[in-house]
């Protein structure tokens, strides 16, 4: 099971930096969500796995998984997604304010037909 | 803190003035008048006991672990510096009142000149070296505020700038040297390090200190090659300049060197590197002052003359060149303050500084003439006047000098100087006041109000009665201070009186004035010969310099600032992923022995359906709706792992987070383009073709996640001790709770929740700010322009609005119970708060923004501030009853017909961050469908009354909007 969890992160991890390193900001917010997923799993899974002991106290359980990596990733979940919202409306800002929504300081060629047939979708 | 208070009064008092503007500028000059009275009272008190020869001591630890203290101490020198510093300063202040226009603010103006005293007066009385290193910067900053003070003409400007760069240079240069002595000291006092000048002239550090502490001396005094600012500082008005820039603040290098010369001077690297620098500058400052045009020109290159002199008679290392230093310390800046002065009333009253257009102005002007010429006297060093005495024992400690085994280069060189100091006195005095007048002057000019002259004359008083009686009226005072300057060596047999005889310093003396006689009668073809010499141009040099720095920042900048955000995230995740790599291959590794929990059917097909997703997004990532899609699947698969694996919380978080992160991007996508373009186009930084940079970015990509994967399971194969053994045992006892995940967040780590709440507060606070003026300009253009057609033919189908109201309730009430739960078993204040403000989302979605709005009765704002408030006065609250912050406590209690309920002050704290949650999302995303409205439907209207873009929409009554209109 700690495979596939390793591999999940890194999965993430993988998919996330490479949307980050894209030119739009779109793919860079979803890059940054992507990262969250990574990094949120990665601080929980500090904490080890382990199956069907929540860390709610019963006087007759006796085993249970470690709370803090939860309550720290629990407000970092939060967390990202306040952050998350800022960028996505400061992208947003920058769209309307410049018209384009490269992060690389170049310009889009016009659209083509088949991008304007995208459109709808 | 009678001692720190001689400089800390002078600093804050440069508070008052500015507040007693409103009272006239006889109010403001009392004022400034004042405080300098008051400090220099106060030095008063400490001066009998250092006149008993004691050294008064004062001060506090500052950063003690840098060697850093608020220390002071007052001896000879410090007096006497400080003295002059003070009695100067109060006559600037009176001459200052007369001389500034009516319409300038004084205030101000004495606030800075305030400003300068206080740091003057903190480095001549500062114990602590680095202490002593920031007044000196201190001098720099307010002599540049001073310079500039007419910032409105360039020169006002440059001259600011320049005499901030190389001063201010210059001080870091005395910082690193200050470092470097109190290092090889063991001390950072100076009362300490005077003591220890064997130890400084012994250390291997020697040469650098003096070096560095040269430069801070040498660029403050406007040494040669330094000296090219000082001139150009005449800019100032002429207060400033009499004050900063002929009797106190260029002094503070040669103070400087005396206050260091029992621990530094002695070795043959200070005798030839500062006689030297000493003698060059008194020479060229006054052979370029014999050609300036300009009065303050003249008088500035005469300062840079004589701060010369003081510097190689340190520089000769004997006590009686010390002593002769200290004299004409006090010398020169009576007659140069004076000189100034009367510059200033010469400009004021003819409107013109020029030399060749001045003369004869002592039929006019009789009372300034004889001050002025009483001065000039005294600079030329006419017997009878202050200037001779001083010069003689220059001259007397020239004659005993050799410089590199000869025996002729000092004493001639230093008798050419005077030479030239006669001569460009004489050309001074006669030059504007005597002759005919000639040219036709703008008014008729006159001697000024007393308030201009006055000070002048005070000035002079001083010059007469050493010059006429030296040991009376100055022995004490340079015994004192030449006593203090030379530390524990005895002080020299020296008689400061008028005849010594026919002394070798007698016949340089002559000599000079017989040489400045021949001089000045060949003056005019020697003008013209020098006017056709090619003169070095120390301005063009500094700014080809600035010049020079400025377009290698520039080149610097603009080759790592090129505004690609690809490019810096890829040059830090690929140094990350390197030093990733570098521990990696550098260290062992294996993976560890704890038992892994076996592989079930459903964890493999939820693997299987996070993989296909995650690396189907950079595949279709064009397509934006799609990819969001398959992002909510992904993020359903993590709140499913976290369910898995014992974190119900965590589940349901990440699960409600990712409805609102959904629409979040909805909304937003609305607007940006529905489609990512090809990677082409005209990349202002590109250079690699896409193909090549997807590549490198994969590269980088898959590096980053072999190694989090690899670190994770090195992680998870590997047991630990938890830290949290603690909070499962406290829990229920400590906290009242049974769900650990939230006592944490609300009792054991509760001040990291109340610091995430606000992190989120302002995220939306700054979501408001982003959005609040984006329906107006570029922004809002943009959006009329994208108004499309809507595309669903019905926008808010009945079946979703009724459903959606229907739920409301519902929703609320599963989030109350959600919260009230939370302390016991999986839920909280932020899953609650997410859950009521879906509900909130819900019906904006099915009923429109208009709608909803209208029946919004709570302001998101106020919600947020309220959640932060609340909770940050439960934590309080914990205080009153005599608790550290955020302690929480909780009791049972027995209500009637419910039975036993408990109560926790966490359960308040909650609310706070439920209250804080609830109101980020709803304004967040409030304002961006705020803005969709626009897009949707164009501008308001013209004919609507109601004012401001954010309000509702013109077909809605004005009392409708009117809740709306609380949300802007």
């Amino acid at each position: 099971m700690e495979l596939l969890v390793a591999a999940s992160i890194g999965i993430l991890t993988a998919v996330g930096v490479w949307l980050l390193l894209r030119l739009h900001s779109f793919p860079v917010i979803v890059g940054t969500i992507f990262l969250s997923y990574a990094v949120n799993l990665f601080l929980f899974a500090m904490g080890r796995l382990a199956i069907d002991q929540p860390p709610i106290v019963d006087p007759a359980v006796t085993a249970y998984t470690d709370p803090l990596p939860q309550a720290l990733v629990l407000t970092a979940i939060v967390i990202s997604f306040g952050m998350t919202a800022l960028i996505v409306v400061l992208a947003l800002r920058a769209f309307l304010e410049t018209g384009t929504d490269r992060v690389d300081g170049g310009r889009d060629e016009p659209p083509t037909v088949a991008d304007r047939a995208g459109e709808r979708l | 803190m009678r001692l720190a208070l001689i400089a800390l009064l002078p600093l804050l008092g440069a508070m008052l003035p500015p507040l007693a503007s409103r009272a006239g500028r006889d109010a403001v000059t009392a004022v400034a008048a004042l405080v300098t009275l008051t400090a220099l009272a106060l030095l008063a008190t400490s001066a009998p006991a250092v006149l008993r020869g004691e050294i008064v001591q004062d001060g506090t630890a500052w950063v003690p672990q840098l060697g850093l203290s608020f220390s002071f101490f007052l001896d000879g020198l410090g007096l006497f510096f400080a003295a002059l510093i003070l009695v100067i300063g109060l006559l600037v202040i009176v001459y200052a009142r007369s001389y500034l226009g009516r319409d300038e603010p004084v205030g101000r103006f004495f606030a800075y000149l305030l400003l300068f005293q206080g740091a003057m007066l903190g480095i001549v009385i500062s114990d602590n070296v680095l202490l002593l290193v920031v007044f000196w910067e201190l001098t720099s900053l307010s002599s540049f505020l001073l310079i500039g003070w007419w910032h409105q003409a360039p020169e006002g400007r440059q001259g600011a700038r320049m005499a901030l760069v190389v001063t201010g240079g210059g001080g870091l240069l005395l910082m690193a040297g200050m470092l470097l002595l109190g290092h090889a000291a063991g001390s950072y006092e100076l009362s300490e390090i005077l003591l220890r000048g064997d130890v400084v002239r012994a250390s291997p550090l020697y040469l650098p200190i003096l070096l560095l502490v040269l430069g801070g001396a040498f660029t403050k005094s406007a040494q040669v090659p330094f000296h090219f600012w000082l001139p150009h500082a005449m800019a100032a008005p002429t207060p400033v300049s009499t004050y900063l820039h002929s009797a106190t603040m260029v002094k503070a290098g040669v103070f400087l060197l005396a206050r260091l010369w029992p621990v530094l001077a002695g070795t043959e690297a200070w005798f030839l590197i500062v006689t030297a620098t000493g003698l060059v500058t008194m020479l060229v400052g006054a052979w370029i002052a014999l050609f300036k045009t300009d009065l303050k020109a003249i008088l500035a290159y005469s300062t840079v003359s004589h701060l010369g002199l003081m510097t190689m008679l340190l520089g000769f290392g004997t006590p009686i060149a010390a002593v002769a230093c200290v004299f004409h310390v006090l010398n020169h800046a009576t007659f140069k303050a004076a000189l100034f002065m009367g510059a200033g009333i010469v400009d004021h009253e003819t409107g013109t500084r020029d030399i060749r257009r001045l003369g004869g102005l002592a039929g006019l002007m009789p009372i300034t003439a004889t001050l002025t010429l009483i001065a000039a006297a005294a600079m030329a060093g006419v017997p009878l006047f202050n200037g001779f005495l001083s010069k003689e024992m220059m001259l007397e400690a020239a004659w005993h000098t050799r410089y590199a085994d000869l025996a002729w280069p000092v004493p001639l060189l230093a008798t050419l100087a005077a030479l030239l100091s006669v001569a460009y006195s004489a050309r001074y005095a006669i030059g504007v006041f005597l002759g005919r007048p000639r040219a036709a002057l703008a008014h008729h000019p006159h001697d000024p109000p007393a308030g201009m002259w006055l000070p002048v004359a005070v000035l002079l008083v001083p010059v007469l009665l050493i010059g006429v009686a030296p040991a009376l009226f100055a022995g004490d005072v340079v015994a004192l201070a030449g006593q203090a300057t030379i530390g524990t060596a005895a002080l020299p047999g020296y008689h400061l009186a008028l005849w010594h005889g026919v002394t070798p310093a007698l016949i340089m003396s002559v000599a000079a004035f017989a040489g400045a006689a021949l001089l000045y009668a060949g003056l005019g073809p020697l003008t013209r010969l020098h006017a056709r010499l090619d003169r070095p141009d120390a301005k063009a040099a500094f700014d080809a310099v600035v010049a020079a720095v400025v377009r290698a920042c520039r080149t610097t900048t603009r080759r790592l600032h090129t505004e690609s955000l690809p490019r810096y995230l890829a040059i830090i995740t690929g140094v990350v992923v390197l030093v990733g790599a570098a521990g990696f291959f550098g260290g062992t590794h294996a993976a560890g022995g704890r038992a892994t929990l076996p592989v079930s059917l459903p964890a493999v097909v939820a693997f299987v359906l996070l993989a296909t997703t995650s690396l189907a997004v950079p595949a279709v990532h064009g397509m934006r709706l799609l990819t969001l899609v398959l992002v909510s699947v992904v993020g359903l698969v993590v709140s499913l792992a976290f369910l898995q694996f014992s974190a119900p919380d965590l589940a349901l978080t990440q699960i409600t987070v990712e409805v609102v992160a959904t629409i979040l991007l909805l909304l937003a996508l609305n607007l940006l383009p529905k489609r990512t373009p090809s990677e082409t186009g005209t990349a202002r930084t590109a250079g690699a073709a896409p193909t090549v940079r997807m590549l490198r970015d994969g590269a980088i990509a898959g590096a980053a996640g072999l190694g989090v994967a690899a670190l994770a399971y090195a992680v998870m194969t590997r047991d630990f001790t938890p830290i949290s053994d603690y909070h499962l045992a406290q829990s229920k006892p400590g906290g009242g709770g049974t769900n650990v995940v939230n006592v944490i967040l609300v009792d054991f780590r509760g001040f990291d929740t109340f610091g995430e709440i606000i992190v989120l507060s302002i995220a939306a606070l700054a979501i408001v700010a982003l959005l609040d003026n984006a329906l107006r300009g570029a922004a809002a253009r943009r959006l009329d322009t994208l108004k499309r057609a809507v595309e669903a033919a019905d926008p808010h189908p009945t079946v979703l609005v009724v459903v959606a109201r229907a739920l409301l309730p519902l929703a609320l009430t599963v989030g109350i119970y959600i919260f009230f739960r939370g302390h016991n078993l999986p839920g909280g204040g932020f899953i609650a708060g997410l859950v009521v403000a879906i509900a909130l989302m819900m019906q904006y979605m099915a009923a429109g923004f208009d709608w909803t709005a209208a029946r919004r009765r709570f302001d998101a704002h106020a919600l947020i501030g309220a959640g932060v408030l609340v909770a940050g006065l439960t934590g309080l609250g914990a205080l009153a009853f005599g608790r550290p912050f955020l302690t929480s406590s909780y009791g049972y209690f027995h209500v009637p017909l419910i039975g036993e309920i408990e109560l926790a002050t966490a359960m308040l704290f909650d609310t706070g961050v439920f209250l804080a949650v609830v109101g980020t999302v709803v304004l967040s995303l409030a304002r961006i469908s705020l803005v969709e409205r626009r897009a949707e439907r164009g501008p308001p209207s013209r004919s609507a009354a109601v004012p401001g873009p954010d309000r509702a929409t013109a077909s809605r009554p004005a009392a409708a909007a009117a809740p709306v209109g609380r949300e802007a």
